[in-house]
């Protein structure tokens, strides 16, 4: 019986496990145990299953359902192609890692009871799945709200704090105005057919003004989730309050259903692609990724350091989709399979690391109660394991050969090169600006990723109690090594994961590059030509460690002294202490410096007679003052307005109804 | 692969190895000369190598294994970058493994683990070196990156040696968007090889030194290893440039007797490479560290020029 299963049955029975595992968590609310070696070990199992499932399911030809959930009348349609398959693989890969770690994270007595956290969790990542499967705008709509509302619920788990409650209230706010626009942007999409499936929608042919305002609504509504800019500033709230792991799961997973419903509106529902769509992408997700990438570079907090990253690389992730669409307006299909599959790549390799890199704070967190990174320092001795993990997310996220993030960016920069074939000359001038800055925030992301590890790893400890700190335990290490492992197969054998990718952009655009790939070999990266440009990762790697021993080598054919162990050089200043180290603030002082327009900052200067001198800077976000608070003045003021109508006597709210109903009259009579 | 390939790929790693340390003495003793002292000898680099290698390596008490793996990674960079440059041949089975993009990504590769290394102490140079280091690197990178693209659009690859085939059978002497990366080029080399006006490589001024500052804690055979590894870098770039720029004299796939006369054509150049870079030290003075930032930004400027007047012009 079950050989005849397709995949997509498959994905939905995985999905029913999910929810069995949070029914069983709400069962055993309190039983803490049960919960955490139990329950989130096995949705971590059911995650794999669906990533082998999606995995497979990539290759095959698209499976429909229609689910008889819903309204009466209006059921679900489910849709499984290659481009949620491989959404639905980066959610299960990704999944498996974070649920093993969890498993090890959950301490006991942190807000909400552990048999809920594992129902929200698993429901969150249902309804995830759930989101890219869904072939009609009625489930899209219901599953993206669930995903919004668990998330929200696991967001706000510590919810005895302040603070995260407001940064909760905030993500939800945010959430929801992005899913309006997103409702809006299906009803112009089913062109006043009153038929909300997506087939209706592929088979309508929309005007010119139609289709750009679908796809700004698109744009818009998606980037709320996403984090583009201006809609972003939920991100660097929403992720320190919220546990790693659902920070790994959100940075991770949640943001890149945004870049798949952005993909799939404007790739697969919409018919047609105007050439300014792209640089609209292009422009938005440049601004994005600068503005990300140079404020994460001046964080002191951890987590809001990697939230920051997350909007620069979702800026990434947009300027590949830019270019594809450029691209593809020109007709130039080639090219555009090669930018989307520099964006799918983004998609995956920034999948592992950033939850890597969010589950390493996850483990620094628990070990020392520390998110400030002016308070961290020197844990490399204390969780040498944690250490060297994240040192691999770091480098992997610093785009350095040869890890995943490198990858994604050498074939962003491949399609920037290809582009003086355009047809437009102001296109063909304004590329290279963008391929430059482009190449800015890759290098602006190493300052940043080496001021977080640095800060926070390396060093003397800044506090005495971090001598205390203790080790990942076995769980997490797994599940830490599992994100790992993600990280160098992307890094490492790129000629074998574009394969999947290519099923997807031949979906989106008919050109599938991994033929071209193959015919290279298979450790050999050539999208194009080897003439053009190549690159093969495992024979990097192994030049790299054949030269590492060559010096090693040559330092014993040449050496014959002693290691000696002493206190480091002091410049004969016997006092020096951790507290002289460069710190967060210091590291990123040049940033500051340098783009000083950028930021908003409140620097507070002690006077040379101060008794006891303070120092404080702090940076702000334009975009508060700018859009955010007005906006919530304006509301203010209005409401109060609004109040005044309030008078809380019987008699006013009496006289009130008199006079609606002799305007009414007056209105009928004319 | 053929064998005239491999042999031509390690024969430049044994040059670059064997000549790095010489062309920095080579620049040495003209900066002297240009200043008007006695120069040291030409074979001083040579000397504090062996001086070093036989010394004791002190590491610091708390130090971890990243410091000292450190300078083996970078050393393995820097034999890894000029195994990747064709200096010699272009006949390198290397080249396909790596094109520019990944060079760029080498050197920043090895630029990561230089900071995170000096932050390991914990002392306050360490860090004040890392931060400096990384603000040299975030500005450099990409201009580097912009000089390549700029060759890699005239010969539409950026695989090196397609780069250097393509460009030394040009027609033209000299194109304008290359006059562009050329002078960006320049900047770039001068501030990732910690020279003068960027950083001083004869100082230990504390609040201006940068490269010092990093490898203050190493000494013994890890701090002859790095400075091994800064020459290494120094002749890197230098080839960078020369087979951007002047790419004549190199010797071509089929054709490995010409090797014999690519040895002294590139020693030849690179003297003369030396001798520029020599003046350009003793011309200028070292600037402030926020200084730094503007030069390097007018080096971005103009690399982006050149590739935005490729696209004018046409060529």
């Amino acid at each position: 019986m079950l050989a005849g299963l397709l995949h997509l049955d498959w994905l939905l029975l995985l999905c029913g496990a999910w929810l069995v595992v949070g029914a069983l968590g709400i069962v055993a609310l309190r039983r803490f145990g049960f919960v955490s070696h139990v329950l989130f070990p096995l949705g971590g199992l059911v995650c794999l299953g669906v990533f082998l499932v999606a995995l497979s399911a990539i290759f095959d030809s698209p499976e429909t359902a229609v689910l008889p959930l819903g309204l009466p009348g209006l059921p679900f349609h489910l849709r499984l192609d290659a481009l949620s398959a491989l959404f639905i693989a980066v959610i299960g890969s990704v999944g498996a890692g974070v649920s093993i770690f969890a498993a090890g994270y959950f301490r006991k007595g942190e807000g909400t009871p552990p048999g809920l956290l594992c129902f929200q969790y698993h429901l969150f990542l249902t309804s995830m799945v759930l989101v890219v499967l869904a072939d009609d705008a009625y489930a899209f709509m219901v599953m993206w709200e669930t995903m919004a509302l668990s998330s929200f619920f696991l967001v706000t788990s510590n919810h005895r704090i302040a603070a995260i409650r407001r940064a909760g209230y905030l993500y939800l706010l945010i959430a929801h105005i992005g899913a309006i626009a997103i409702l809006l942007c299906f009803g112009v999409l089913q062109a006043n057919t009153g038929d909300y499936t997506f087939d209706n929608m592929r088979g309508q042919h929309l005007s010119s003004f139609w289709s750009s305002a679908a796809f700004l609504l698109a744009v818009f509504g998606f980037g709320a989730k996403a984090g583009v800019l201006p809609l972003h500033i939920w991100l660097p709230e929403a992720h320190p309050a919220a546990p790693s792991p659902v920070s790994a799961l959100m940075s991770g997973v949640m943001l890149k259903t945004a870049i798949y419903g952005l993909l799939r509106v404007s790739f697969d529902l919409l018919q047609m692609q105007l050439w300014w769509w792209g640089v609209i992408l292009l422009t938005l997700g440049l601004c994005t990724a600068l503005f990300g990438v140079m404020f994460s570079a001046v964080q002191t907090d951890m987590k809001r350091l990697l939230a920051y990253s997350s909007i620069e690389n979702i800026g990434l992730l947009l300027v590949g989709m830019g270019l594809g669409v450029l691209f593809h307006a020109y007709r130039m299909d080639a090219l555009a399979a090669l930018a989307l599959t520099a964006c799918l790549y983004h998609v995956a390799s920034h999948a592992f690391f950033k939850s890597l890199l969010f589950l390493g704070t996850g483990s620094v967190l628990h070990a020392t109660g520390e998110r400030n990174l002016g308070r961290l320092g020197g844990l490399m001795r204390y969780m040498p394991w944690v250490a060297w993990v994240t040192l691999i997310g770091v480098l992997a996220s610093a785009g350095l050969p040869p890890f995943g993030g490198f990858v994604s960016e050498w074939l962003l920069l491949q399609s920037f090169l290809f582009t003086p074939g355009l047809p437009d000359p102001f296109l063909n001038m304004l590329i290279p600006v963008v391929a430059a800055a482009v190449a800015l925030v890759a290098a602006l992301a190493g300052f940043a990723m080496v001021k977080f590890f640095g800060v926070i790893f390396l060093g003397q400890p800044r506090e005495a109690k971090l001598a205390q700190a203790h080790d990942a335990g076995s769980l997490e290490r797994i599940g830490l090594l599992w994100l790992v492992a993600g990280c160098l197969v992307l890094g490492l054998f790129p000629v074998q994961v574009i394969e999947p990718i290519g099923r997807v952009t031949a979906l989106l655009v008919g050109q599938n590059l991994a033929d071209t790939v193959r015919a290279n070999g298979w450790f050999l990266l050539a999208p194009m030509s080897v003439e053009r440009a190549s690159y093969a990762p495992l024979v990097f790697l192994v030049v790299g460690a054949a030269s590492f021993y060559l010096a090693v080598i040559i330092v014993r054919l040449l050496y014959r002294g002693q290691l000696r162990r002493a206190v480091p050089w002091d410049c004969g200043y016997p006092a020096g202490n951790a507290r002289m180290q460069d710190t967060a603030e210091g590291f990123g002082q040049p940033i500051r410096r340098m783009f000083d327009p950028f930021f908003r900052m409140n620097i507070k200067h002690p006077s040379p007679f101060d008794e006891k001198p303070v120092y404080s800077v702090s940076v702000d976000d334009h975009f508060w003052h700018w859009i955010y608070l007005p906006i919530a003045a304006t509301t203010e003021a209005v409401a109060k307005l609004v109040g005044r109508l309030q008078q809380g006597r019987i008699s006013v709210y009496l006289l009130y109804s008199f006079v609606t109903l002799i305007a009414m009259l007056v209105l009928v009579r004319l | 692969m053929s064998w005239s390939g491999v042999f031509s790929q390690l024969l430049e790693i044994v040059v670059a190895l064997l000549l790095a340390p010489l062309l920095t003495g080579w620049a040495n003793v003209w900066r002297a000369w240009l200043q008007n002292k006695s120069a040291p000898s030409l074979l001083l680099q040579y000397r504090t190598l062996r001086k070093l290698f036989h010394k004791e390596s002190v590491v610091a008490e708390h130090a971890s294994q990243l410091f000292r793996a450190t300078p083996y990674i970078v050393f393995g960079c820097m034999i890894m970058a000029s195994a990747i440059i064709p200096t010699l041949s272009t006949d390198l089975p290397l080249s396909p493994a790596a094109d520019a993009i990944a060079l760029v990504g080498l050197f920043a590769f090895a630029r990561v683990f230089i900071s995170l290394a000096a932050m390991d102490i914990g002392t306050a140079f360490g860090s004040l070196g890392a931060r400096r280091e990384m603000l040299i690197g975030f500005l450099a990178e990409p201009a580097l990156l912009m000089v390549l693209f700029s060759a890699s659009l005239i010969t539409q690859s950026t695989s090196l040696t397609s780069i250097v085939e393509t460009l030394a059978h040009r027609e033209i002497v000299i194109y304008p968007s290359l006059a562009f990366a050329g002078i960006a080029f320049t900047m770039v080399a001068l501030a990732e090889n910690a020279r003068i006006p960027v950083d001083n490589p004869s100082t230990h001024l504390e609040l201006t030194m940068i490269h010092e500052a990093l490898i203050l804690e190493y000494s013994g055979r890890h701090l002859a290893l790095m400075e091994w590894a800064a020459s290494l870098k120094l002749f890197a770039y230098s080839c960078i440039g020369l087979t951007l720029f002047f790419p004549w004299g190199i010797a071509e796939v089929g054709s490995p007797e010409e090797m014999l006369l690519a040895l002294p054509m590139l020693v030849f150049k690179l003297a003369i490479g030396g001798a520029t870079m020599a003046l350009i030290e003793t011309a200028s003075a070292k600037m402030r560290i926020f200084r730094v930032s503007e030069f390097l930004a007018t080096a971005f400027m103009l690399a982006v020029i050149g590739m935005l007047v490729h696209l004018l012009l046409g060529s």
